[in-house]
């Protein structure tokens, strides 16, 4: 191979576009929190997912134990079927309750993962029995309009009484 | 009515059709000589300093103000939510996912293009060109493919630059100027911002406009009018198209990449 003077400044040239690269991945978008570990699967049922997504986090007591890794809808139960994958090395117990968290008020939706007290643990496959669904803004303030319409009114309410 | 007589409709079809086929097949032949070309990566290697190592300079301080502009313009509409942590996340998105490709791609067919155009239409006005047929040189294989393969290799490169001091820059005014909390800035920005989803899509679409860029540069230059006129003609044409392509490109790409 014949020696070019342009080799040295190429080659700087390169490796500042691969250092560049590895700085997005890294620093921006931070490949080393990804898990490259080995993982198990596990299944949990909802009613409502609300805005829940695949690679949403899956944390416990707000540590990152995993990632949703598939959102499907089951047609024989009418719920969404959301998969996600665990950590190998943690283990929840079998009654543990997956719950559809907000971060912040208007922020991501995540699963929270409560630990139960039975002495045997998910294995891969397993599915988690217990579920909380989405908060729906929308249920939520339709609940409170009816709470409220179906209360009577404090004056009107105590003068019928009488 | 004259261009309504079916001659000159005929004609025009006929001519764009021609067109589009020469172009079609200096592109295959281009891919085809993928192989014979890195086997000379000499050659590769001077057009990747004319093309690349000529850019950095416009591309880094591009990228900087960039960044800088990103970072105040964020910073004034978040604060008003209270949520000026994650105009980190804004920069890094925007600019892994956008604007890093698409500002490279048109910096490049104005700096790299134009001057890829320029030279090939001067060396088919000079009658460079036929001299190495005549050699039995093919000029496509001799002059063209690394060209052509020395941008491909150098675009992504200088996307992930002009993305990464964007960063920079944002940083810069965010943290250093503005004073927001650096944790804070750079955990919104990791929390945020997929290495596959953004990062990896961001660099695939900058080798998409590297192909784009590179490719109508080289058409515009072999395909040109051997005289001064013609290659001015040429030059003019090249930006014009790959700015219009890339940005047209890059409205697919994103629909088809971010659309879910």
């Amino acid at each position: 191979m014949q020696k070019s003077r342009h080799d040295v400044w190429v080659g700087l040239f390169v490796l500042i576009g691969a250092a560049a690269i590895v700085f997005l991945a890294l620093r921006a978008g931070n490949l080393l929190n990804l898990n490259f570990g080995e993982t198990y699967t596990v299944v949990a049922r909802f009613d409502n997912i609300g805005g829940l997504k695949p690679r949403a986090a899956v944390k416990s007591a707000g540590v990152v134990v995993g990632r949703v890794e598939s959102i499907t809808f089951d047609g024989k139960t009418f719920q969404a079927r959301v998969q996600m994958q665990l950590e190998k090395n943690v283990a929840f117990p079998k009654d543990s309750i997956a719950k559809i968290l907000t971060a912040g008020l208007l922020g991501e939706q995540y699963i929270g993962l409560e630990p139960g007290v039975d002495e045997k643990v998910l294995v891969a496959n397993d599915t988690i029995k217990q579920t909380q669904d989405a908060v729906v803004l929308e249920n939520l303030i339709s609940q409170f309009l009816y709470s409220k319409a179906a209360e009577p009114a404090p004056a009107a309410g105590s003068g019928a009484k009488k | 009515m004259n261009w309504l007589r079916p001659a000159v409709v005929g004609l025009a079809v006929r001519s764009k059709l021609a067109g589009i086929g020469e172009a079609t097949r200096l592109f295959f032949q281009l891919i085809a000589l993928a192989g014979a070309t890195f086997g000379r990566l000499r050659l590769v290697v001077d057009q990747m300093f004319f093309i690349g190592n000529r850019s950095l300079s416009i591309i880094s301080v591009s990228g900087l103000f960039v960044g800088f502009v990103l970072a105040l313009q964020g910073y004034y509409t978040l604060q008003r939510y209270g949520s000026a942590e994650a105009v980190g996340l804004l920069v890094a998105l925007s600019l892994v996912r956008e604007l890093g490709p698409v500002v490279t791609a048109l910096l490049f067919a104005g700096r790299a293009g134009t001057s890829l155009t320029a030279e090939i239409g001067l060396m088919k006005a000079g009658e460079q060109l036929v001299a190495m047929e005549m050699m039995a040189v093919d000029p496509v294989k001799r002059v063209l493919a690394p060209r052509f393969w020395g941008g491909i290799v150098a675009m992504p490169l200088l996307a992930a630059v002009f993305s990464a001091v964007g960063i920079l820059g944002g940083w810069l005014v965010a943290v250093v100027m503005i004073g927001i909390d650096a944790g804070s800035f750079w955990s919104q920005m990791q929390g945020g911002v997929d290495v596959w989803a953004d990062v990896g899509n961001g660099i695939v679409k900058s080798v998409v406009f590297g192909f784009t860029v590179t490719f109508i540069a080289l058409l515009q230059g072999f395909g040109c009018k051997p005289t001064p006129e013609g290659v001015a003609q040429a030059t003019t044409r090249t930006v014009v198209m790959a700015s219009l392509s890339v940005l047209a490109l890059d409205f697919v790409l994103t629909a088809m990449m971010f659309s879910i």
